[in-house]
């Protein structure tokens, strides 16, 4: 099972990636999926503006998905991650993980967005509802620590 | 040991988030100096080159690097990279 990556600037629609992803496959018992949106903290943001590294964003999320394919026995993964402006409300990221069994798709999509928080070259602005552009958003102290989780054996 | 002098080779870099806004450059292709042999070496050169590079670097442990679209540490050495990047602890997701 080859994951399925893309990184994109237009929005995704979740219930067509989810049947595209299970489609033809009678042996899928479970599928999660995981949906990121914008937030705009109490008023406080007009938008968030994605930048990202081309080219490694797509490898790098390749790898960590490889690596969930190889723990869990997967019949499909997919990760899609939006760049560009993104308005409160609106999608930015997408997991969906598909197996026999919820448990197995339960971990592989909590593993991919973990991993792919603290790996994956994208960063965030903030642009602020008075119209003026915000600081670049700090990386969590708690996000790699849900990472770090993964590496205790299963 | 080889005797072969090889000339000093070129290398793309590329910037992003604040790490570009410091140094006011998305990329550049540069010639570090010869003995340049790891990521750690390759930025103490970097921040002799002006204020903005003295800037984005000023926390050291911040700023990650990837060489050839892979991610790196201080130690790593870059022989043979083509391609090395520079940026802050990522924030996507």
């Amino acid at each position: 099972m080859t994951p399925l990556v893309r990184i994109q600037r237009e929005d995704f629609d979740i219930g067509a990636e989810i049947a595209a992803l299970t489609a033809g496959n009678p042996n899928i018992g479970a599928v999660v999926s995981f949906a990121g949106l914008c937030r705009d903290e109490s008023g406080r943001l007009a938008a968030l503006e994605l930048e990202h590294y081309p080219g490694m964003a797509e490898a790098e999320i390749a790898r960590v998905a490889t690596e969930a394919a190889e723990r869990w026995p997967l019949f499909g993964l997919l990760a899609i991650h939006r760049f560009g402006l993104i308005k409160p409300g609106e999608q930015i990221v997408l997991v969906i993980a598909a197996s026999s069994h919820r448990r197995e798709a339960f971990e592989a999509a909590d593993f991919l967005m973990d991993y792919l928080k603290t790996r994956a070259p994208f960063w965030k602005r903030e642009h602020l509802a008075d119209g003026t552009l915000g600081g670049w958003v700090e990386a969590k102290a708690d996000d790699d620590d849900s990472a770090k989780r993964w590496e205790q054996a299963p | 040991m080889s005797t072969t002098v090889t000339e000093p080779a070129s290398l793309r870099l590329v910037y992003f988030a604040w790490v570009r806004e410091r140094i006011g450059l998305t990329d550049e292709t540069v010639t570090p100096p010869p003995g340049t042999a790891t990521i750690a070496d390759l930025v103490r050169w970097l921040k002799t080159r002006g204020e903005g590079y003295e800037l984005a670097f000023e926390n050291e442990a911040i700023v990650r690097a990837a060489i050839d679209q892979t991610h790196a540490k201080p130690a790593t050495t870059i022989t043979g990279a083509r391609e090395i990047a520079f940026f802050p602890p990522m924030t996507g997701g």
